[in-house]
């Protein structure tokens, strides 16, 4: 098939405050071929994309769309230049039906007629592979439903650029196989696509070409069929990943946690932990497998009292130093506030750093004092220390920022990462939970987290770390649990398994995380 | 008990009453459904009943024989202009200024106000003293019914034709705002900003236009109904007695009560003055009891406002980013 | 279509700007603001703009008794505004402060009616400040509850309780009517003055300012150092954070419009005990609505409330005076109120933005 340029981006820059998202990068999308954008979180993949879909205006830098220098200021431009853009967030409205969401925004002549629209959906669907109802309502869709939406509601618009954001990340491997044919007819139709992501296999599996990205600069584009997972890896990250994450090996393995038959529904009463049980062990690292959405998010708030469980489960708590024989402490019916009264020493590390885990408008004293402020009897919190710890972080971690008293959601990332961890460790706990608590940080602040986690493990803390990146959960941890559909798929040797047998277990199970009716 | 007669009266009481905050409450939920939560509805109905007093007043003041169309075009032109700028003035402050919606809508209240008051004390003075305002032209057109002019449609027509026009114009409006907001294109992007303004964002709508543009006509629409106020319900006059800010409330009560449903707006005013005036034709209540009737709306709407949120129901709620702010480069 | 540039102005958030350039950029709202205020004034009475402010400052502090009168509505206003500043840091919009008002004012204006004569006046003051700080709780721990339990939408919640307060106020006016017919409860005690403030440091408001400025520091001192300050601005900044820190949202929710409640109720017990001695519809007189800008805008900051409360009841009583020198009526103060407000609300964003015009590269910073 003859290719010919779709897109072309010269020297796009862009800034958000002092942060450099993109720096002058040049890319080529052509018809009739699925490119990779491939890189790691936080290379400025999403960003950039995003300037084409009108999301975000570059800085600096041009784009030409068919070899025409163009403007795309608003999502309008996008689409009238044949730009559409699948979103990781998905972007619909959730009390409209299927066809309402499909016919949004569009500018037809005519009055409103979801009938006609209807059957233009249906025959979309048809031609490509894939079958949505169009009445249905967003809120009783499944996530692979409402990414179909998304799907067709970029080709009803005439899209022949289809962008898509990480779309596998929220899907079953079934799910993904079929997303994947759809792509390669959209392909075979002469379409350009763009696929978003950091799956080296999936880049492999159904990509002709890959461009790489790199901490906002462009590295280098190559075809798939002349490349191989390695070389890629040695693209993305700049070097070959022998992670060297030093593991020493667990001394005096001890009882922390033991979790039995949690089972966790959530608000909507979907199922999203389904009889778990499993064990956590001072001085070593559990690693958590799973992908997106399968549970990890309520299994470590579950035992941070965060969720409410179903009857019959168990979560045995023993700290630090607890006799032999002492049954520890029952967290399950506690809500956090008991669960620290009852002397239980547990850190966690949320996913979600400035919505849960810190409090973005105070500075680093004032987020110090949130596991403190209960501290003593009188009516006023204590200052002193927390001021004296968040100085301690800010120098042990080497925090940037200009005093202690700045907000912390100004932070960049790392930094902010840095001040909840550095608050975590600081309560010296017995068990401490981190949710993927490298995501987005650079390579020498990932190193300094892994560094600090073997550091607890070694003091007999049993560590709980949740992970997307298979090669450092193999790394990094003891033994890994996989979840998968909310269920535990398989508890391994993290020095004895293999990055295929972990991928194994993590699709074993038909996921049940999502609504299916 | 209650006569037939008195029925009809209270009847008619609260078609006059429901008009006034029909008009608010429609226009409120044309603005509600852009996301935008303006609380500067009392505000706007002063700002429409003043514009349009002001306006039909200065033009039979300076013409012996004024022409009751003009007096019709230029009060209404005038009250729905003068409404429709609040409703600018409180979009550039919240959607390009980012300023808070809350407050906002709340000092518009307070601006709103002084002007009505301010002006409206003016021209009481100018005329010659409180109530001497005349406008008989304007607000007789206003008053023109069927059934004061046709004899012989007995007790039917009494209770259903004896109004002036804005009365069926608030049913018709009401009527066109639920097939413009369900039916149309435009209404559809219009609730898609009011739910999700990313996603509507996303699909290409202008999103700052939209809000402009329903907030400004919202406020246009609410406007009516001080202007319904002045001509019709006081016959044509000024007081500053705080009446339109009470009612500008309701409307905004009427909102809720209707789970942003303009057809259940309708029903709703009218029973909202039905309760209002209930109290006239209750017997045996004393002064001061009747004061406690009348506080049947706000806990009827108080009860409407638990019920929505206990029940949770989809199609119920508020539109889902009511009152937040939207800026598409956030980070 | 496609060719055109990239957009005349952009908009791009600022880092922090030092507090001296975000104070100065609101004073220069102000003064902006005064200038169009006085044009208006200008309009209406063509009096030239210097005498305008000659008048209006006659009008707040011409005489020892208007001087007093701006303080005692100062108070009032931020006494008010004290009230609505833990809601408000909690992100609770609490827009029912002038019901609040209204039923601490209530049941002040009975308890003096029905004890005036059998309760010596500091303990009757006592009982009248405790009951209406009880009145004002319960008039915030209902829309509290149901916005804990049930996520019941509070603005309009306590929107609606402030009219209920209303008509509840009206219907104690027609049951204490006195004399009949006038359609008041009048002066009440105005013999005896049972109940009505003492004298204090032979100032006729000093009790009021007393009891306003303590609530002032200690309200300060309370949202800033207290532990149920702290958890007050966390639950104000994520409520995932706070229950993540094992913080009970909900009892803080309601425990926090308890205190906003209460305080609200105390104003009512100021007005009715310390200033009017009667009870009418127009006892919060719309306060409540205006108190809620001042807390805004102060940014909870008691001491800053101070300041606009004061500008704002200036403005009010020389507005006042100009209209009754020239023969226009007193809503020329809510004229210029509302213009003010609209500049320095106008003003935040200059505040939080910069605008970028086309073809300026963004500077670094």
């Amino acid at each position: 098939m003859e290719h010919t340029c779709a897109i072309q981006l010269k020297n796009i820059t862009k800034r958000f405050g002092k942060v450099v998202a993109n720096d002058s990068v040049d890319l080529t999308i052509n018809r009739g071929e699925i490119l990779s954008l491939l890189g790691e979180n936080g290379s400025g993949k999403t960003t950039l994309m995003n300037m084409l879909a009108g999301i975000y205006f570059p800085d600096e830098g041009e784009i030409l769309v068919n070899g025409m220098p163009v403007t795309i200021a608003s999502p309008k431009d996008a689409f009238a230049n044949g730009i559409g853009m699948i979103h990781q967030h998905f972007k619909l409205v959730d009390v409209f039906t299927a066809a309402e969401n499909i016919v949004l925004g569009l500018e037809e002549e005519g009055k409103l007629d979801l009938k006609a629209a209807a059957a233009k959906i249906t025959e979309i669907c048809k031609r490509y592979g894939f079958s949505i109802d169009p009445n249905k309502k967003v809120y009783d869709m499944s996530v692979s439903e409402k990414q179909t939406v998304e799907i067709v509601k970029v080709l009803y618009r005439g899209a022949d650029i289809l962008i898509l954001d990480e779309p596998t990340a929220v899907l079953t491997p079934q799910e993904t196989d079929r997303l994947f044919d759809v792509m390669r007819n959209m392909k075979a139709d002469g379409k350009a696509m763009v696929i978003i992501t950091h799956k080296l296999h999936e880049v492999m599996d159904v990509s002709d070409r890959v461009a790489v990205l790199r901490k906002g600069k462009y590295i280098g584009d190559v075809a798939t069929s002349k490349t191989n997972p390695q070389a890629l890896t040695d693209m993305m990250v700049g070097h070959a990943v022998t992670l060297n994450i030093n593991r020493p090996e667990p001394e005096d393995p001890t009882l922390r946690l033991t979790v039995e038959n949690l089972t966790v529904y959530d608000a909507m009463g979907v199922k999203r932990l389904d009889n778990v049980s499993f064990t956590a062990m001072g001085g070593e690292i559990l690693g958590i497998a799973g992908i997106a959405g399968s549970g990890q998010k309520e299994l470590l708030e579950a035992i941070a009292g965060l969720q409410s469980i179903s009857d019959g489960a168990s979560i045995q708590y023993r700290a630090i130093g607890c006799p032999d024989g002492n049954p520890g402490v029952q967290l399950v019916g506690k809500t956090p506030l008991q669960i620290k009264q009852a002397g239980v020493s547990l850190a966690f590390v949320p996913e979600d750093r400035l919505g849960m885990g810190l409090v973005g408008t105070m500075g680093m004293t004032g987020n110090m004092l949130l596991r403190s402020y209960r501290k003593g009897h009188s009516v006023f919190t204590d200052r002193k220390a927390p001021r004296k710890l968040a100085e301690d972080v800010m120098e042990r971690l080497d925090v940037v920022t200009p005093n202690v008293a700045f907000p912390v959601r100004r932070l960049s990332g790392g930094n902010v990462q840095k001040v909840l961890v550095g608050r975590e460790i600081a309560q010296e706990p017995s068990v401490l939970m981190t949710a993927y608590a490298v995501r987005g940080l650079d390579i020498n602040t990932s190193y300094t987290i892994y560094n600090l986690l073997t550091e607890q493990k070694m003091q007999g803390v049993a560590v709980v770390y949740v992970g997307e990146d298979l090669d450092v959960l193999l790394e990094l941890c003891d033994r890994i649990l996989v979840l998968c559909g909310g269920q535990v798929s398989g508890i391994v040797d993290a020095r004895t398994t293999t990055k295929e047998e972990v991928g194994l277990l993590m699709t074993r199970f038909k996921k049940e995380g999502s609504k299916d009716e | 008990m209650i006569s037939g007669a008195q029925l009809i009266q209270l009847f008619q009481s609260a078609v006059f009453f429901g008009t006034v905050i029909m008009f608010g409450a429609i226009g409120e939920i044309l603005t509600e459904k852009s996301g935008n939560l303006n609380l500067g509805v009392p505000g706007i109905m002063y700002l429409g009943g003043i514009a349009g007093l002001a306006a039909s007043f200065f033009y039979e003041f300076n013409n012996p024989d004024p022409s009751p169309i003009i007096c019709l075009i230029l009060s209404f032109a005038a009250a729905f202009l003068a409404s429709a700028l609040g409703g600018l003035l409180y979009s550039f402050l919240t959607i390009t200024l980012r300023a808070n919606q809350n407050v906002t809508g709340l000092t518009l209240t307070i601006f709103g106000s002084g002007i009505a008051n301010f002006f409206g004390g003016s021209l009481n003075t100018m005329a010659g003293g409180v109530g001497q305002i005349s406008v008989a032209t304007t607000s007789g057109v206003y008053r023109a019914n069927i059934y004061n002019n046709v004899p012989g449609l007995g007790t039917a027509g009494s209770l259903l034709l004896s109004y002036g026009f804005m009365v069926y114009l608030a049913i018709v409006v009401a009527v066109l705002m639920a097939w413009f907001l369900n039916r149309t294109r435009t209404g559809l992007n219009l609730r898609a900003v009011g739910e999700n303004p990313a996603t509507a964002d996303a699909a290409g709508i202008n999103v700052t236009r939209y809000k402009y543009a329903a907030t400004c006509i919202g406020a246009g629409i609410s406007g009516m109904g001080g202007l319904y106020y002045t001509m019709d319900y006081i016959k044509g006059t000024w007081a500053n007695d705080g009446t339109i800010e009470a009612l500008g409330w309701l409307a905004v009560a009427l909102v809720i009560f209707a789970t942003w449903k303009s057809l259940n707006a309708i029903w709703g005013s009218y029973l909202f003055g039905l309760l209002s005036w209930m109290y006239f034709y209750v017997p045996g209540l004393t002064r001061s009891s009747q004061e406690l009737f009348k506080m049947l709306p706000y806990l009827v709407t108080i009860l409407v406002l638990i019920a929505i949120s206990l029940r949770k129901k989809r199609e119920n709620q508020p539109p889902a980013s009511l009152g937040l702010p939207y800026f598409r480069e956030e980070r | 279509m496609n060719n055109k540039k990239e957009p005349l102005l952009r908009i791009a958030k600022r880092d922090l700007l030092p507090w001296y350039n975000a104070y100065g950029i609101r004073l220069a709202a102000v003064l902006v603001s005064l200038v169009v205020s006085g044009l208006f004034i200008f309009a209406v009475t063509k009096l030239n703009p210097v005498a305008v402010y000659e008048a209006i400052f006659d009008g707040a502090f011409g005489s020892p008794r208007r001087s007093w009168v701006t303080v005692r509505d100062t108070m009032m206003l931020l006494c008010i505004g004290i009230g609505l500043a833990p809601a408000f840091k909690m992100k609770f919009w609490n827009i029912g402060a002038e019901g609040q008002v209204l039923v601490g004012g209530i049941v002040t204006a009975g308890l003096m009616r029905a004890l005036g004569s059998s309760l010596p006046t500091p303990v009757l003051l006592a009982l009248m400040a405790v009951v209406s700080l009880l009145a004002g709780a319960l008039w915030g721990i209902i829309p509290a509850t149901f916005k804990a339990v049930w996520n019941t939408n509070e603005t309009l919640f306590t929107l609606m309780m402030n009219y209920v307060a209303i008509q509840l106020t009206s219907y104690c006016v027609a049951l204490w009517e006195n004399p009949f017919g006038s359609n008041t409860v009048g002066i009440i005690n105005q013999k005896t003055k049972a109940g009505w403030f003492p004298r204090v440091f032979g100032l006729d408001y000093g009790l009021n300012i007393l009891l306003v400025l303590v609530l002032a520091v200690g309200m300060f001192i309370y949202l800033k150092y207290s532990k149920q300050g702290y958890e007050i601005s966390v639950v104000g900044d994520s409520e995932r954070t706070a229950r993540y820190a094992g913080i009970n949202v909900k009892k803080v929710t309601i425990r926090t419009m308890a205190i906003s409640g209460a305080i609200c109720g105390m104003a009512g017990f100021i007005a009715v005990a310390g200033s009017s001695h009667t009870i009418s519809t127009s006892t919060a007189g719309g306060r409540g609505f205006t108190a809620i800008i001042v807390a805004w805008l102060a940014q909870f900051n008691t001491f800053v409330m101070i300041l606009i409360s004061l500008l704002l009841v200036f403005l009010q009583k020389g507005a006042i005076q100009i209209a009754s020198q020239f023969n226009l009526n007193d809503y020329a103060s809510q004229i210029i109120t509302g213009i003010i407000l609209f500049f320095i609300l106008g003003s935040e964003f200059f505040i939080n933005y910069r605008v970028i015009l086309r073809g300026r590269k963004e500077a670094a910073k």
